[in-house]
């Protein structure tokens, strides 16, 4: 590996100070509004996602992003012909654009699950839920986090 | 020392939709994280969990590091007869833990 210069160095040295607060929201790995499209896709495939039946249960402001809880249910009746089949929970600007993949059946007697979930910024999440009849359904939620999820350092 | 809390209740009427509420003790490492001299913690999650009702799989989950430390799932069922739930998770580092609670059916 190469040592850096003197120069290199002391002009690192001399933004250091600035620069920790900005590495924060520099991090390169965080979810864009296009993976997020392609999560959902890689779930949906070609099918058409239609607005309504879903619910998400999630706070619209909350102070400490390493845990949200979050409730997401759908309106089925939940009988062998007719029912959920599964739950995709995903967000915008985490590192990842998938939070969780819930599989439930006629059995379960009501669609719905709740979890805690971390939020590493400010952003969109959105539901998405499989019917047995092949067609999806989501809904969308805003959601302002004060305090970041896995941003911090350890030692 | 990881260790799961579950909450079904021990008794339920036939057909009764109960509610299950499971948690698994465990840091949900991201892989995102940095120590202070700047290497990446490895990512060490759960990445899987599933529940059995009498053996039959009424509930499955892909989780990811998005979910929160000391994963807490809630869910439903149908009470349909007494028995055993078995719950089961699976995630980095082979972490594999089970833990079971049984139901009267009335």
């Amino acid at each position: 590996m190469d040592k850096p210069t003197d120069a290199t160095r002391r002009q690192f040295l001399a933004i250091t100070g600035s620069a920790a607060l900005l590495a924060v929201t520099l991090r390169p790995a965080e979810a864009t509004p296009a993976m997020l499209t392609s999560a959902i896709r890689n779930v949906v495939g070609s099918a058409v996602v239609q607005t309504g039946k879903v619910k998400l249960d999630i706070p619209p402001l909350v102070e400490n992003g390493n845990t949200v809880p979050m409730t997401v249910s759908v309106t089925s009746p939940m009988t062998p012909e007719d029912y959920v089949k599964s739950i995709h929970v995903f967000n915008e600007k985490n590192p990842q654009p998938n939070i969780g993949n819930f599989y439930l059946g006629p059995r379960a007697g009501r669609a719905q699950v709740s979890t805690r979930i971390r939020l590493a910024d400010s952003q969109k999440i959105v539901a998405i839920a499989r019917l047995s009849d092949g067609s999806f359904w989501s809904v969308s939620a805003d959601v302002i986090v004060t305090l970041a999820a896995c941003t911090e350092e350890v030692d | 020392m990881p260790s799961a809390l579950i909450n079904v209740p021990a008794k339920a009427k036939r057909g009764e939709i109960i509610e299950i509420k499971t948690l698994m003790s465990h840091i949900m490492e991201t892989g995102y994280r940095r120590t202070a001299t700047g290497e990446i913690i490895p990512r060490d999650i759960i990445t899987s969990f599933a529940c059995r009702y009498n053996g039959v799989e009424i509930f499955r989950a892909d989780l990811f590091p998005a979910i929160a430390a000391n994963p807490f799932i809630t869910f439903t069922t149908v009470a349909t007869e007494s028995g055993k739930f078995e719950f089961e998770w699976i995630g980095d580092r082979g972490f594999s833990e089970t833990a079971s609670a049984s139901i009267i059916v009335e």
